[in-house]
């Protein structure tokens, strides 16, 4: 099941220039997830509120891979495309899957025990979400870019 | 043969026991600065060679995991525990054991003049201390890792003091990450305090915390509708403008708690509750 949104704020080439790859087993993984995100923005130029935004989004996001997803990675990828620069992560996990990925994006559900926010703040926190999901694993991509 | 071998091997470290000492600490001290400095280098050198002069003797010179090795074991603990507090690297911990090595060696060299009992004996002496090193190595990741444990229980116990501001208002200021071991604490040690104070609010305090995702959000919607259940009121503070972003986002409903942007803000809200005012003396100026 594939499921993408979002608003695509530039066309043309994108082109990775810098990627980095997280672990993800622990929540202490989670952590150091976080930080190596905050690092990039950071290194971009993101304004504060974005850097929370992308550090968020990333935290609700691994998290998820650590809990429904049994552990996977986290790829941090920046982008190039023109001038503009952003911020891509992707998270991969090789857990059972993603049930109802329409049912998984509304506010309120869960099924753990959380607030059942996570994947619908992350959606909201980033400018694209996309997600492809089956019984043999999930991936979540977020890009957020550089307004100007 | 390994009875023999071993047989062979005693017989070196018992005759010989004053020359390898001697041969074990000159190594020691030409390659680790740290050993140098141990008064004690010599007393741990005679010790622990004849400690291993009894595992040797017993023959079982296969496995150092055995009965037969307990008391070199103990004594290498005691070295590399000793060592490992005086901030010396895993490799001058090693160092300490495959220094006398070399002394076997060149013992065995001017001993054993039969070619294939040397080859044999030196086999022998090298995968025993090859094992006794590696067991240096292992100690000293363990002891390291109990500084770790320590370091981290240490922490989780300084990063939650529930201060009194007033008669009966208390503030949580958190810091750092709030993962769920710590938010146990962190309810745990605010929920005593109020049944200890009899307070009526609590401020918990967030500009320390970095991330505020809807695990912190849950997290302090759990403490908030506890701390309420025992009949005191919480404002959180230190909102900063990009966590309210962030959070109104997220969609985190805290629309029933009372929040604001500092901690000052919340401490006078605070004190017109409980009915206290701050008013500057007439005096002053």
């Amino acid at each position: 099941m594939v499921l993408s949104t979002g608003v695509v704020l530039s066309t043309g080439t994108i082109t990775i220039t810098e990627e980095r790859v997280v672990p993800l087993r622990s929540s202490e993984d989670v952590v150091r997830l976080r930080q190596v995100v905050r690092e990039q923005a950071v290194a971009l130029k993101f304004s504060l509120v974005d850097q929370t935004k992308v550090v968020t989004a990333a935290s609700e996001l691994a998290r998820n891979t650590v809990i429904y997803g049994k552990g996977g990675d986290a790829h941090v990828s920046l982008l190039l495309n023109g001038g503009k620069h952003g911020l891509r992560l992707r998270f991969v996990d090789q857990g059972p899957g993603i049930a109802d990925v329409e049912l998984a994006m509304k506010d309120g559900y869960t099924s753990g025990g959380g607030l059942g926010l996570g994947l619908g703040g992350a959606k909201r926190l980033s400018d694209d979400i996309k997600i492809v999901t089956g019984p043999a694993g999930t991936s979540i991509s977020i890009t957020k870019w550089k307004p100007f | 043969m390994a009875q023999t071998d071993s047989q062979g091997l005693a017989k070196i470290l018992i005759e010989q026991e004053q020359q390898l000492v001697a041969e074990w600490m000159a190594n020691l001290m030409s390659t680790s600065s740290s050993a140098a400095g141990d008064v004690r280098l010599a007393d741990q050198c005679t010790h622990l060679l004849r400690s291993l002069r009894q595992a040797v003797l017993t023959g079982q010179t296969r496995n150092i995991q055995g009965g037969e090795w307990a008391e070199v074991r103990q004594l290498l603990t005691e070295i590399c525990y000793t060592r490992a507090r005086q901030g010396a690297t895993p490799r001058e911990t090693a160092i300490f054991v495959f220094a006398l090595k070399q002394a076997l060696f060149s013992r065995l060299r001017e001993s054993v003049a039969d070619p294939a009992l040397l080859a044999a004996q030196t086999l022998l002496v090298s995968n025993v201390l090859d094992e006794l090193g590696l067991f240096t190595i292992e100690v000293y990741q363990k002891g390291r890792e109990e500084v770790i444990a320590r370091q981290q229980q240490e922490m989780l116990e300084l990063s939650t003091p529930v201060v009194q501001l007033w008669d009966d208002i208390l503030a949580l200021p958190l810091i750092g990450t709030l993962d769920s071991a710590r938010t146990q604490v962190v309810m745990e040690s605010l929920l005593q305090k109020i049944v200890e104070t009899g307070a009526s609010i609590a401020i918990v305090d967030i500009t320390g915390v970095p991330t505020v995702d809807t695990l912190v959000a849950q997290h302090l919607l759990k403490t908030v509708a506890a701390a309420r259940l025992m009949g005191a009121d919480c404002i959180i503070s230190g909102i900063r403008p990009q966590i309210a972003q962030t959070i109104v986002h997220l969609g985190v409903d805290l629309e029933d708690v009372v929040t604001k942007a500092t901690l000052a803000d919340a401490f006078a809200v605070a004190l017109r509750k409980s009915g206290a005012a701050i008013t500057r003396a007439a005096t002053a100026r």
